[in-house]
């Protein structure tokens, strides 16, 4: 049996579980616990002059109702600003419950705990508020005006403004050069709202013992760890008291890293508080007006350009709406504006965003996490230069390329991660190359013709893009070999669905030699792991798998010292195949690692026959020295961080075919293809499941999701009727070709995947829809009916 | 999402039925497929005193197909109507339109009655009985039941001709005319979405195979299925003349969706690809 299972597309370990319902979400648990509410704001903008509760008091199983004056101090503060930033000169963050103003539709106003979760909603629906409405901001636009503010001590509406200028080469400003250019061009593009839209919501349960003084907290969440932390300073606990742990979670694309959300912080205060145990399961229309979305934002771009298309310089201007608040700072905003360069090297370039408030939900980090919007406007830059210069768009795009000996390549600004833009690795012509030869750019045009011939409109388009992936600060793993064989494998980060339980442990039995069937492994419970950052960026992979990987190098070579012993041999002339240490070249020289798990562990007491073999008298111990050498701690296991210096970058390439109905106006993908490139794979058929999610959320953003607020701030679709994610019918079958340029800077050459499919498709539709109109599109997502107005004011010609 | 308290009814028999929402009245419903009704109960957008629930109603699952045309009970469930050769046999545009309809899981769950009382003016089964001039049948307690025609059926968006206590029991589709065809074309956002707009067409054919009737009716394009007779345009085949017919009398609006001006255009769109198709299949069983 193989154990060098690094590379193979091993079937997922967790499906027959998820698969077949097997699942422990959140809403399984605690099927006794009383049930939270939350009656929340129908404005978008008002005070609160009264809250009159007197109504629900005679609801029959109501156990308690809090509004904001009934927090303690610490509670009852705003909730806090995760990631500041010095141009987030106004960050602002919401109350857990409405103080005295509302700013958007879904705010939480009063917490209802009942006996079940029908009967608070029926309390709910009796609890009066008095609201005085506020003129409500809706929009960059308006808000940027700033007739009316969201915060009132937030001047014209802007959080955070921030100014990047890298200047080029011999010192000039973007401006300098587009002035000086042989060519320009500027336009303005419109990128929509979107959201995560995680199948399971958001969720909290939370248990507290009043004779141990401790609190367990099941939440739905990206980051259990820091949670925890956040739970045990809100409610004045010790941090050993407090357990959070992050069961099976149904999706989080990003909206679970916030935290802590308000019914995180709530529905355990109330626990302890009531002694009962309670859980709060959001719904559907919550998740759309309570949590958070992403993308919209505003661009405008001005790009100067050479003869042969090459960027002279860049000057893009952003405006982003940041909804309400500003929990997650401006981390979203910082990425557009840096990944917005994509596989380019370009002259100069000045980027300039203004994060604006608005009544509307927060925006936080969604799979991709601003990328989108900015390699939609960095692609879409490349295909107007082309068509301007009447090239290729591949060829305009090849002529700016960063060159495979160009790295590391230092792109000059500070990346999310407050550490330089470097890129580590990558190699972006051949890349193209292949991208060309999976889509057959290059026949394309007899394939258009054969089209048109049937009365049939076919375009193609081409996007690019690198992803900063793997961001610190750390991550850790611990591996324990137990006496019967078995390999723990424990992580703080959490897992939503990813098959981290199954890449986690190739890589332990990769560099243990162990059966993978031994492996089993635990994320995101603080009782197992309690130093982690948690799932985002890209990063699970990078941070954990280096870590655990690390880990198992220190237990292999603590099992080879014990084996060497034991079998009177040189640690270097050992092996370990098929979870047993033998003597290279010598089969029968050999100790199950079980075996040195129990010698790990010198015992006094035998339990049963293994144990026996690690007690006192069985002669075996060297006399002269202690039984735990100095320097060693008992036992098979060993525990390891990682932390790189700075973020790896993965990059990929996609191209589509698409066809638009010439009556209907009905757009249709033909075909879709990828070339992506994150290193070293550890497991190729996992990175394509990746790639396949993430494009069927990228088809989502180019044809059909949206958030349509009206001017009075109220979410128009908040339901799945209304607000359109693709279904499988919707979503293209998806041709994908790897390409590995390993990363140096981690010690498994791995770079993230999570997000990759999902950054260029808008792009790439936009760019494939443009070929076959001959219409220029500057705004995502596109509908039929947006593309037959497009069609209508088509100019003559 | 959860309902407001209710008042359960499940009962066994038609009589037993009506008698519950005789007095449920006003603040009664009936739950059949519930592919409606139970979002609208779980968003508090409905809030019903009573549930009569005709689920365990066997004597209302029925589907009757003869010469004369398809009948369909209360409880027959979408999906049954779209499998029943005998149904395709007697209407084919049953079959056409339910394929449209939503999703399997949804059809077969939901029930084509329940789809006309629902009365959603962008869902198909409203324009398949009003193009083929229908009725529905209602019961009432201790009352002869009387047959409403479609076209009197369909009163505005989400309306029909239903009164508080009344129950309806069945659908009645007629048979095509000899020497025609019909057929469904619509557009929506996603596949099995309600449609942006839709056209049914049917087109009858005279001895010498020309256009004897040519009639179309179009969801989504105004509060109620809209009916137009466009035989007159439709001389010679002259589909584009009956889509520039449609084009002018539909009266659509604006949505989140999709503007007017698209719905307008693509109901002329899916009306000439309807009609040519309906009569291609005319002249097939001709």
């Amino acid at each position: 049996m193989t154990t060098k299972l690094f590379g193979e597309p091993v079937q997922r370990r967790e499906d027959p579980r998820l698969l077949t319902g097997q699942g422990r979400y959140l809403d399984d648990l605690g099927s006794g616990a009383l049930a939270a509410a939350f009656v929340r704001s129908p404005h978008a903008h008002a005070r609160i002059r009264d809250i009159d509760v007197s109504g629900a008091l005679d609801v029959d199983g109501l156990v308690a109702i809090y509004t904001w004056e009934d927090l303690p101090p610490r509670v009852a503060e705003p909730l806090p600003l995760l990631i500041p930033h010095p141009a987030l000169t106004h960050g602002r963050t919401a109350y857990p419950l409405a103080r005295d103003t509302v700013r958007h539709v879904g705010e939480p106003v009063v917490m209802v705990v009942a006996r079940d979760r029908y009967l608070a909603e029926d309390a709910c629906a009796l609890i009066r508020v008095d609201y005085e409405p506020l003129k409500p901001v809706v929009g960059v636009e308006e808000a940027l005006v700033g007739a009316h503010r969201v915060h009132e001590d937030v001047p014209g509406n802007v959080g955070a403004h921030l100014v990047q200028e890298v200047p080029s080469a011999r010192g000039r400003t973007a401006a300098e050069e587009i002035e000086a250019a042989p060519h320009s061009l500027s336009f303005r593009l419109d990128i929509e709202r979107s959201a995560s839209m995680p199948l399971e919501g958001r969720g909290v349960y939370a248990r507290w013992d009043p004779d141990d003084r401790s609190l367990r907290v099941y939440s739905s969440t990206q980051t259990s760890t820091s949670v925890r932390m956040a739970l045990a300073a809100k409610l004045g606990l010790p941090l050993p008291s407090v357990e959070v742990i992050a069961p099976d979670v149904g999706g989080g694309f990003g909206v679970k890293i916030v935290h802590p959300w308000p019914e995180e912080v709530l529905i355990p205060w109330a626990a302890m508080l009531l002694d009962r145990e309670i859980k709060w399961t959001e719904d559907r229309r919550e998740h759309f007006v309570s949590s958070a979305h992403e993308r919209g934002q505003v661009q405008h771009v001005k790009v100067g350009f050479d003869d042969e298309g090459r960027v002279l310089g860049l000057d893009v201007t952003i405006l982003h709406d940041h909804g309400a608040y500003t929990p997650y700072g401006i981390i979203v905003p910082i990425v557009t504006a840096t990944q917005l360069l994509g596989p380019y090297k370009i002259g100069a370039y000045r980027v300039e965003f203004s994060s604006i408030y608005t009544n509307t939900v927060q925006v936080t980090p969604y799979r991709g996490a601003g990328r989108p919007q900015g390699v939609f406007c960095m692609e879409r830059t490349m295909d107007r230069i082309a068509a301007y210069l009447g090239l290729d768009r591949t060829a305009v795009r090849a002529a700016n390329f960063i060159q495979p000996e160009e790295f590391p390549y230092d792109q000059g600004m500070m990346f999310q991660d407050g550490r330089p833009l470097i890129y580590d690795s990558g190699n972006y012509p051949e890349s193209l190359r292949m991208l060309k030869e999976l889509i057959g750019w290059d026949s394309f045009e007899e394939r258009r013709a054969a089209a048109a011939a049937e009365g049939r409109r076919i375009g193609i388009g081409i996007g690019c893009y690198v992803e900063g992936t793997g961001v610190g600060p750390y991550e850790g793993g611990h591996v324990q070999i137990t006496s019967d064989g078995r390999v723990h494998v424990s992580t703080g980060l959490t897992s939503q669905g990813q098959g981290h339980e199954t890449v986690f442990a190739q890589i332990a039995a990769t560099e243990l030699g162990v059966p993978i069937e031994r492996v089993s492994v635990v994320t995101g419970d603080t009782r197992r792991f309690g130093y982690a950052v948690g799932t985002f960026a890209s990063r699970a992979a990078v941070m954990s798998g280096n870590a655990i990987a690390l880990a198992c190098r220190k237990v292999r070579e603590k099992a080879l010292r014990i084996a060497a012993d034991a079998l009177e041999a040189d640690p270097a002339d050992l092996e370990i195949d098929d979870g047993i240490v033998h003597v290279a070249g010598t089969p029968t020289a050999s100790i199950p690692l079980a075996t040195v798990a129990v010698l790990a562990n010198p015992l006094r007491y035998a339990f049963d026959e293994e144990a026996r073999r690690a007690t006192q008298f069985t002669g075996t111990a060297a006399l002269d020295r202690p039984p735990v050498a100095e320097g060693q701690e008992p036992g098979l296991e060993g525990r390891d961080y990682y932390s790189p210096v700075r973020s790896t970058f993965a990059s990929g390439m996609h191209a589509a075919i698409v066809e638009t109905d010439p009556g209907t106006a009905e757009i249709k993908i033909l075909r879709y293809a990828v070339v992506h490139d994150c290193g070293k794979l550890i497991n190729p058929m996992i990175v394509e499941g990746q790639i396949h999610g993430g494009v069927a959320q990228g088809v989502g953003g180019a044809l059909y999701e949206r958030m349509v607020y009206d001017s009075h701030g109220q979410l128009l679709n908040a339901s799945f009727m209304d607000f359109l994610m693709p279904y499988a019918t919707e979503v293209p079958r998806i041709e994908t070709a790897h390409l590995e340029t390993p990363s140096p800077l981690n010690p498994l050459g791995i770079k993230g995947a999570g997000e990759a499919g999902v950054i260029p498709v808008p792009a790439v539709i936009a760019s494939a829809i443009e070929d076959a109109e001959g219409i220029p599109i500057t705004r995502m997502p596109i509908s039929p009916s947006e593309l037959h107005e497009l069609r209508l004011r088509r100019p003559p010609g | 999402m959860k309902p407001p308290p209710f008042d359960h009814h499940a009962p066994r028999d038609l009589g037993a039925a009506l008698a519950a929402l005789a007095e449920a009245g006003a603040r009664g419903k009936v739950l059949a497929g519930g592919q409606s009704l139970i979002p609208m109960l779980n968003m508090r957008l409905a809030a019903p005193e009573h549930l009569i629930d005709i689920n365990g109603v066997a004597e209302l699952d029925t589907l009757e197909a003869g010469p004369a045309g398809v009948t369909v009970g209360a409880l027959a469930r979408h999906s049954r109507v779209e499998r029943s050769a005998e149904a395709a046999e007697a209407q084919p545009l049953l079959g056409q339109a339910l394929r449209l309809v939503a999703h399997p899981a949804i059809r077969n769950r939901g029930t084509v009655v329940g789809s006309l009382v629902h009365a959603d003016p962008a869902a198909e089964l409203p324009a398949v009985l009003a193009l083929l001039g229908g009725s529905v049948r209602l019961a009432r307690a201790g009352a002869a039941p009387r047959d409403v025609p479609a076209a009197e059926f369909f009163t505005g968006p989400m309306e029909s001709a239903v009164r508080p206590g009344e129950l309806a029991v069945s659908a009645f589709f007629p048979a095509p005319p000899p020497r025609s065809g019909t057929a469904f074309r619509e557009v929506a956002r996603r596949h099995g979405d309600y449609a942006l707009a839709g056209v049914a067409a049917l087109v009858a054919l005279d001895d010498d195979l020309r256009v004897a009737q040519a009639r179309v009716a179009c969801v989504g394009v105004g509060p109620v299925p809209l009916v137009l007779d466009v035989t007159e345009e439709s001389a010679g085949d002259d589909w584009a003349a009956a889509a520039r017919a449609v084009r002018e009398r539909a009266e659509p609006e604006d949505d989140i969706h999709a503007t007017a001006g698209y719905r307008r255009h693509l109901a002329g769109v899916l009306a000439e690809q309807a009609l040519r198709e309906a009569a291609l299949e005319g002249r097939a069983n001709a």
